[in-house]
């Protein structure tokens, strides 16, 4: 029974091949956040933060692209939470686990998430644009283009459509972890299914939708395909003041300032600062949602 | 001369294929606390929880035959099972109170009947408080969670959660299998108080506890009653064998 000294060279190898591209992988992004944060720290200031781009987009700071985004977020929020928490309350507390509708959703929901966004994009224009502006157009603004056109409206509900699955997802995980007694409870003192839901299983599952809506929202700023053809802007000197509004967002700005440009090396602080800034959101979000998660598991455990 | 609040007749039960309750005629009297006991499996929870139709809730339940709560077909195609729940009300085995405050527990019921006046619902909580002998226990602090109180107080907090929107009929799944056992006799000092004013039916594993509080008492075996007596002529002279065999601890 001697140990095979080929054998144990082969083991040694082996290992040391399997720890070294786990520890590649580290190397990565240790590297992507250290270029990143050193290339852009100098560049993050209030000003920076808070004011318009100058001079061509070569000076100046990124509020517009800020700006923005936020605004996207949000709008994309407002359609894709009530919306996929709907759905995901259709599909926990009413489907029939096996019924043929529910298996019908679960697959749309499971392929919308596969879908690529680029495709999302395309759609968006299709759809939004070229479909229901043109008919809003047609009907409300005697033909007269208005919102026939890439906006801020379509642009969110484009991104909201691709969140969809994130947030039917985690809304149904936290759904999932009100326990069945509650239910019974509650409808044991003669509340109906809806008060129910309303009453005790969605204040429940408050937390899961707050991650859902946190991921959607993480997801949603990193994004720029779905909104290249639905309403995202190269520049525009005032802010998105209407739904029909062009706008500005940060994923966007440093594809724009880095290839774009009329002096790419001239913008580089500014590409990194934006880099960063863009990198510092996801990552918040991200962290809250992880850690909200964190608590809903544990929560599950009690 | 006692009324009956609830009758059943040749009442039979299935899950899919599969028959849990066999020709059940039962009646169950009003005011009075009777108990249902039986072997785990027996059909006695199932026989309980067709009575406010809780199981309405899994699917493959089928019902054939009457149960009837003050003369009515509560399984009629007419029948609002909500009202029904209103009318009977039920205490689980695990008692499950809401990630709520005490107060609200207990306000939750009159709520969703649509009471706003909050005059009322403080006094509605507080009659509902003592009347599950917890009020002292727990006036101090209405507002704080119901997720703090102790295991057998949450079990009485959830018994006047279900007195607070005033039934007729309480149902009671092994309300005190889950506690110790000073909780459980002050939850079956309180059991024997409500039969005043309420007509309780309750699930038991524990043969004394049935002994203890109840009038009536009803064996099930195999989805069958086997026998259905007062509770002091079960206990000591049942009319089946297999009553008597599983009373003695020869089985079950």
């Amino acid at each position: 029974m001697i140990k095979s000294f080929k054998n144990n060279i082969k083991g040694i190898l082996i290992e040391g091949l399997t720890l070294s591209s786990a520890l590649l992988i580290i190397a990565i992004i240790v590297v992507m956040i250290a270029v990143i944060v050193i290339g852009g720290k100098d560049q993050i200031s209030w000003e920076f933060l808070t004011s318009f781009p100058e001079d061509g987009m070569t000076k100046g700071g990124i509020f517009p692209a800020i700006y923005g985004t936020a605004l996207l977020v949000i709008i994309m929020s407002v359609a894709a939470v009530p919306f996929g928490t709907i759905t995901a309350i259709y599909l926990t507390e009413y489907a029939n686990e096996n019924a043929i509708i529910a298996k019908v959703i679960r697959f749309a929901v499971r392929t919308l998430a596969v879908i690529p966004s680029i495709i999302y994009g395309l759609f968006g224009l299709g759809f939004f644009i070229k479909f229901v502006g043109v008919q809003m157009d047609n009907t409300f603004m005697g033909g007269q283009l208005k919102w026939g056109q890439p906006n801020i409206l379509w642009a969110s509900l484009t991104m909201a459509l691709l969140t969809l699955p994130v947030v039917i997802v985690s809304v149904e995980e936290a759904l999932k972890t009100v326990p069945k007694d509650l239910r019974a409870a509650s409808l044991a003192l003669g509340a109906t299914k809806w008060q129910t839901i309303w009453k005790v299983v969605l204040p429940g599952s408050i937390s899961g939708i707050m991650t859902g809506t946190i991921l959607a929202v993480s997801r949603g700023a990193g994004e720029v395909a779905p909104i290249l053809f639905t309403g995202v802007a190269y520049y525009v000197a005032t802010l998105p003041a209407s739904f029909s509004d062009q706008f500005m967002v940060l994923g966007y700005h440093i594809y724009v300032m880095t290839t774009q440009s009329a002096n790419v090396d001239q913008t580089l602080p500014i590409q990194f600062g934006t880099t960063l800034v863009l990198l510092a959101l996801t990552f918040i979000l991200n962290i809250s949602a992880i850690v909200l998660r964190y608590r809903i598991r544990q929560k599950k455990s009690n | 001369m006692t009324v009956e609040k609830i009758l059943t007749e040749n009442m039979d039960l299935y899950y899919g294929a599969k028959q849990a309750l066999k020709k059940i005629s039962i009646k169950i009297p009003e005011k009075k606390v009777t108990a249902f006991i039986g072997p785990s499996g027996c059909g006695k929870s199932t026989f309980l929880r067709s009575l406010n139709r809780m199981n309405d809730l899994i699917d493959g339940v089928k019902i054939e035959g009457n149960i009837l709560i003050d003369g009515i077909n509560i399984y009629d195609h007419n029948i609002d099972v909500v009202t029904l729940r209103k009318k009977v009300g039920m205490v689980f085995q695990k008692s499950n109170p809401f990630a709520k405050s005490i107060y609200e527990n207990i306000a939750y019921g009159p709520r969703i009947n649509g009471l706003k006046d909050r005059k009322q619902l403080d006094e509605i909580v507080e009659t509902a408080l003592k009347n599950a002998a917890i009020w002292d226990e727990v006036k101090d602090r209405l507002g704080d969670s119901a997720l703090g109180l102790s295991g057998g107080q949450q079990q009485r907090l959830c018994i006047a959660r279900t007195l607070a929107v005033n039934p007729e009929i309480v149902l009671m799944d092994e309300p005190a299998s889950a506690l110790d056992p000073l909780s459980t006799s002050k939850i079956e000092e309180l059991i024997v108080q409500l039969k005043e004013n309420y007509t309780i039916v309750i699930v038991t594993h524990n043969m004394q506890q049935a002994a203890r509080i109840s009038d009536n008492t009803a064996f099930f075996y195999l989805g069958e009653l086997i026998e259905y007596d007062k509770t002091k002529k079960l206990f000591t002279n049942p009319d089946k064998k297999q009553t008597e065999d599983y009373i003695t601890g020869r089985f079950g």
